[in-house]
């Protein structure tokens, strides 16, 4: 199986609330944050490397896991560590974020996928920065693909997967037949979340990602890299979304500890008019 | 003049809460800038009767697709039949449920439309729709605009109150099954597992109880309880989904559910950044937690540091007592 995994880098989304608004509100500083890979996306690696292996034996690679960021060169230390963790190629678009919207990153990634011809694209099912959830659904529109979005879990069929999405009020499970679109929700690192055709559905993961050993992340600095610029993938498209303006929350200030379950319940009746 | 359609979300053949906010969504961008709106109702044979229970809310039309090829709900399927019922309509608009997010950006890039996602307000600015959005965790909102003449929104649910009826009577008009594309072909619908439940939804209760992963195996012992004598809906952190202490779609948070109910209670909840994002817009908060440091109890509005194995059998008790 072949797979092109979309990672994105974003700041410490841990310190999210470190963030400030420049005065004017024209921008969100996320100064001295960290980047990190977003988190779904760390999660989509994890699951592109399971389908790609046999659990007992991950050293003996069985597919193709293609990693591609689109950002500043700055991301390529995210693909590096994509590399060292297991995927076999990397391809970075250059764009600055500002460059960039849902629709723009995926229509470079429909071209990508038009060039790569993976079986499966798996991405996060959202970017934990602007929080929009919609890449990977207008990606599989853009290629009349089926989709599976919010999946918690994914089991390898002959041509295709069955995946299980977590949606309100349950589990919804669908079929599908490649090639197609998935995006990652959080329980896709569960220990019996994925399985590809090769690995007995007995084996149980480590729960959470994989690390990379030490010296893999050597031997990733010879894996390939290429680096394409936007204009190679989509030509003359402008924003679709501008952000004119940002504002920060109102705050919410600590109220007071109550000493006893009976002074909660008379504040709640009597104070709050809650209960 | 902006003519909307609201995207209807249907759930055992009958219309969900969600699509009442997407109505209120649509009746202030009507308030905005003038014009009508529309709901269109999608699904199997039994979304006929679910576009009755909507003629009441003051829209022009209400439109209906009743075909046995949507009563299960597929992406694939859905969005070419929204997307040909679009013409007319400048304004797309679904409630941000697992619905809404699926569908409506499917729906956008099929009608070469930009999208918002999950906006917490609309307003005009220069004569443009301005969308508000929640972004980082909460920690900022921004306000965008759409480029293209059509657009597509999804809106927070918990942003906008369920839209009362209105009076009048909708004409409703049936609009054809569009051909979907090849996708279709590609993806079966297999099965949907649902807990029934006699609580409120989640996202719709006035109370909610949310446990996190102090709670382990007893999480719905001691949880249950508390939600029953407080009419509550149960939500739970991720960690205690991922533990599988609950159920996925409990969970609270930036990449859960947003909840903002009257009230609020976070029981052996740390209070992370992604759990908070999902529930400080509550009018009330509750927490209680046994250590004091918590950061939950930087939002808290009332505070109890107390094992909460003790505390809440003793909640219970007192509230019961208060009944009687
Ligand atoms: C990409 C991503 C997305 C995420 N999205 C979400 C999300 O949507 N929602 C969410 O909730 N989290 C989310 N998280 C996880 C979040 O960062 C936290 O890890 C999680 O919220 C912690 O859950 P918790 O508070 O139950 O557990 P903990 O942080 O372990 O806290 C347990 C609390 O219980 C208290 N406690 C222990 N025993 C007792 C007792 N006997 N009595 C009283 N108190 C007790 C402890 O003092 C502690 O404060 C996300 C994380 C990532 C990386
Ligand atoms: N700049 C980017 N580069 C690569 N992948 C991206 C980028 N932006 C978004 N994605 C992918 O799209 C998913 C959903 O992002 P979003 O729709 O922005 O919330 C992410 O989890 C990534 O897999």
């Amino acid at each position: 199986m072949k797979i092109l995994v979309a990672l994105k880098r974003v700041a410490d989304p841990d310190n999210a609330n470190k963030i400030r608004i420049v005065a004017g509100g024209e921008k969100v500083d996320t100064g001295n944050l960290e980047w990190k890979l977003n988190p779904f996306d760390e999660y989509a690696l994890e699951a592109a490397l399971r389908l790609t292996e046999d659990g007992k034996a991950p050293k003996q690679r069985l597919g193709e896991v293609v990693a591609v960021t689109l950002g500043p060169k700055e991301a390529e230390t995210n693909l590096r560590s994509a590399l060292a963790t297991g995927a076999d190629r990397a391809i970075r678009v250059e764009a600055q974020d500002e460059q960039l919207d849902g629709h723009l990153v995926a229509l470079a990634l429909r071209k990508l996928v038009e060039e790569e011809r993976p079986d499966l694209v798996l991405m996060g099912k959202q970017a934990v920065d602007g929080d929009t959830n919609q890449v990977g659904q207008i990606l599989a529109e853009l290629l009349d693909y089926p989709m599976a979005t919010f999946a918690a879990t994914i089991e390898e069929e002959a041509q295709g997967l069955r995946v299980s999405r977590e949606v309100d009020g349950g589990v919804c499970v669908v079929r599908l037949k490649f090639p197609a679109v998935v995006t990652v929700d959080l329980r896709i690192v569960a220990p019996a979340s994925v399985y590809s055709q090769k690995t007995d559905r007995a084996f149980k993961y480590n729960d959470g990602v994989r690390f990379a050993p030490l010296p893999a992340i050597m031997q990733a600095k010879k894996k390939k890299l290429d680096v394409k610029t936007l204009a190679d993938l989509v030509v003359n498209t402008p924003l679709r979304t501008r952000y004119r303006k940002f504002a920060p929350p109102a705050t919410r200030r600590a109220g007071a500890k109550v000493k006893s379950v009976a002074e909660l319940v008379d504040k709640l009746a009597n104070e709050a008019k809650v209960i | 003049m902006s003519e909307v359609l609201v995207v209807a979300e249907l759930s055992d053949g009958s219309v969900r809460k969600t699509t009442h906010s997407s109505i209120r969504a649509a009746r202030k961008i009507n308030e905005l800038s003038g014009g009508t709106f529309s709901i269109l109702v999608l699904g199997g044979p039994a979304a006929k009767d679910a576009a009755q229970q909507l003629v009441g809310y003051g829209a022009a039309r209400v439109l209906v697709c009743a075909d046995a090829t949507l009563t299960h709900y597929l992406a694939e399927r859905y969005a070419p039949v929204v997307a040909a019922a679009a013409p007319g309509f400048d304004v797309l608009l679904a409630t941000a449920s697992s619905y809404g997010k699926d569908l409506m950006p499917r729906v956008a890039a099929r009608l070469d439309a930009a999208y918002a996602a999950d906006c917490s307000d609309v307003s005009l600015e220069a004569g443009q729709l301005t969308l508000k959005r929640p972004m980082y965790a909460g920690n900022a909102y921004g306000f965008c605009t759409l480029s293209t003449t059509q657009q597509v929104v999804s809106v927070r649910q918990s942003e906008f109150e369920p839209a009362e009826p209105s009076g009048g009577k909708s004409a409703v008009a049936d609009v054809a099954l569009a051909a979907p594309g090849g996708a279709a072909e590609r993806v079966e619908f297999v099965s949907l597992d649902q807990v029934k439940s006699e609580r409120p939804e989640l996202a719709e209760a006035r109370v909610v109880v949310s446990g996190g992963r102090a709670l382990k195996e007893d999480f719905f012992k001691v949880l249950e309880p508390l939600a029953d004598s407080l009419g509550a809906a149960i939500g739970a952190s991720r960690a205690a989904c991922d533990a599988g202490y609950a159920p996925g779609d409990f969970q609270v948070g930036q990449t859960g559910k947003v909840v903002a109910p009257e009230l609020y209670l976070a029981i052996g909840i740390s209070g992370a950044i992604q759990h908070i994002a999902g529930m400080k817009s509550s009018r009330i908060i509750v927490a209680i937690n046994k250590d004091a440091e918590a950061p939950i109890f930087q939002i808290a509005d009332y505070g109890l540091v107390a094992d909460l194995f003790q505390a809440v059998p003793e909640l219970v008790t007192a509230l019961k007592a208060r009944k009687a």
